[in-house]
């Protein structure tokens, strides 16, 4: 285990490349470091890469070159099992087991973990309030809830064994933007509280730089840029600036035209 | 005399070959999730035995049920009763709705959801047990359904080698060339498959997760 200390490299990409088959490289040559206690965004397009350096970190993929490290050890070294429980993983489809009530979608690892029942019920009623859910919602099954609701819930499971990493795969798409907007400001201040190191995708700009502390821009399977939300608004790169111009756009629509 | 009175005057015969062709048919299903459902599991797991298994099953479905008899006659131990014969047939038969069945039914399991249960660190054992048959457990008992209702029907002709069941009635009736008789072992035969469809259907939807 690491030493301590508010820079620590968590989670670390080293040279990462993943092909499908000799014609088709998802990922070239990634070089990647997360630190402890981080937000760090990943933010590209539809197809750029996200959901598969995602993959990468919790061994659902393994790279076909370079390695990535979680907490200083090799995913390939570590017991998948082990490894994952560790991380966090709120998948893009959200994918809530439909057989579950929520209480036993959201206590399904702390089950797999030997936990008690009396235990399991008080973290379910815990991390219903932790992500606005009235406790009433623990006995409902996923068809019965709202689209935010169920991406409340995905959130809520997977911090239930209180893993101290958390990969995030656009949480919060699909949503209405008040609905959105709000469960982004949720984040925030859970992120305050929990202090937790997270990859967090997203092809939001807007969103990126509510949740960042870096930003990881990602294009056709390349990092091309890693910026504080600061440095992105004003990074030379050509993608950072076209998604900083659509943005400003997006936020003053009467300037249209005059940049 | 009516059908009616023959029942009434025969209702400890009726009784006794029905429950007979229950056993058969009870004793079969019983063996062909057995084998069908762990093979069905495995092929799941590995891929590559998908095609010889299912195309055996499929071949054993496209053999007559008399001719497949006759191949059992002569083996030992099986060959030598025949409700051995009757239910080792039954259960060939019964087993591709179920392989088929318990495949499919697993590998129709929602991906993002089997994903999510792997991406938070559940084996493959939780990942089976607690998600994948679950969700797939009402497709199987949709193929347990569609092999019992078959099987019903089939063990009518196990009576042609003397392994009872309602095919006795019918088999007598044409010796007698009887409709009643016939009809006196179709009718329960009938029911019995009417009876089995409607239980496992009803079993089937309860167990449908909700969409
Ligand atoms: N199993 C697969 N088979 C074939 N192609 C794949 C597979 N997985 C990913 N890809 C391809 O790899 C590329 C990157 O996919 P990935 O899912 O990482 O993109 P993404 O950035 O998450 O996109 P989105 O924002 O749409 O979710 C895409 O072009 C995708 O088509
Ligand atoms: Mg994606």
């Amino acid at each position: 285990m690491l030493a301590g200390g508010a820079n620590d490299v968590v989670i670390e990409f080293r040279g990462v490349s993943y092909q499908l088959d000799s014609r088709q490289t998802i990922l070239h040559r990634l070089n990647l470091e997360v630190r402890r206690g981080e937000t760090l965004v990943l933010l590209g397009r539809s197809g750029s890469g996200k959901t598969t350096t995602l993959k990468l970190i919790n061994r659902l993929l393994v790279p076909t070159e370079g390695e990535v490290l979680v907490e200083g050890r090799g995913t390939l070294v570590w017991d998948p099992i082990r490894l994952r429980r560790r991380i966090g993983y709120v998948i893009q489809e959200i994918g809530l087991f439909p057989h579950c009530t929520v209480e036993r979608n959201v206590g399904l690892v702390p089950a797999a973990e030997g936990w008690p029942a009396e235990k399991r019920r008080e973290r379910v009623r815990e991390l219903l309030d932790l992500v606005g859910l009235e406790p009433a919602m623990a006995a409902r099954y996923p068809h019965e809830l709202s689209g935010g609701q169920r991406q409340r819930v995905g959130v809520a499971r997977a911090l239930a064994a209180g893993p101290p990493m958390l990969l995030m795969d656009e949480p919060f798409g699909a949503l209405d933007p008040l609905t959105r907007a709000e469960l982004q400001r949720e984040f925030q201040s859970l992120q305050r509280r929990l202090r937790k190191t997270i990859v967090f995708v997203t092809h939001d700009l807007r969103e990126a730089l509510l949740v960042a502390t870096r930003i990881g821009l990602l294009e056709a399977g390349r990092l091309v840029g890693l910026y504080t939300p600061e440095e992105f608004l004003r990074a030379p790169d050509p993608l950072a600036a076209d998604y900083a111009a659509a943005f400003r756009t997006a936020e003053n629509p009467t300037e249209r035209g005059e940049r | 005399m009516s059908l009616l009175e023959f029942f009434l005057r025969n209702r400890e015969g009726v009784l006794e070959l029905t429950l007979e062709h229950l056993w058969l048919v009870g004793v079969s299903i019983l063996l062909a999730v057995a084998i069908g459902l762990p093979l069905g599991i495995l092929l799941t797991r590995w891929p590559r035995a998908r095609r010889p298994v299912l195309g055996g099953a499929n071949i054993m479905q496209t053999i007559p049920s008399l001719a497949l008899f006759a191949f059992l006659l002569p083996l030992p131990w099986l060959g030598e009763r025949a409700d051995r014969i009757a239910i080792t047939a039954l259960t060939l038969y019964a087993l591709l709705p179920i392989i088929r069945n318990t495949y499919a039914g697993i590998t129709g399991v929602d991906p993002a959801v089997v994903e999510a249960g792997r991406g938070m660190g559940l084996t493959d054992r939780q990942l089976l047990f607690k998600v994948e048959l679950p969700l797939a457990l009402g497709v199987i008992i949709a193929g347990i359904r569609v092999a019992a209702v078959t099987s019903v029907g089939v063990a009518t002709i196990a009576a042609a080698i003397g392994a009872g069941g309602l095919g006795e009635y019918i088999f007598r009736g044409l010796a007698m060339v009887s409709n009643q008789l016939i009809l006196a072992g179709a009718i329960p035969a009938a029911l019995l498959a009417l009876l089995a469809d409607g239980t496992l259907g009803l079993i089937e939807r309860r167990l449908r997760p909700a969409q």
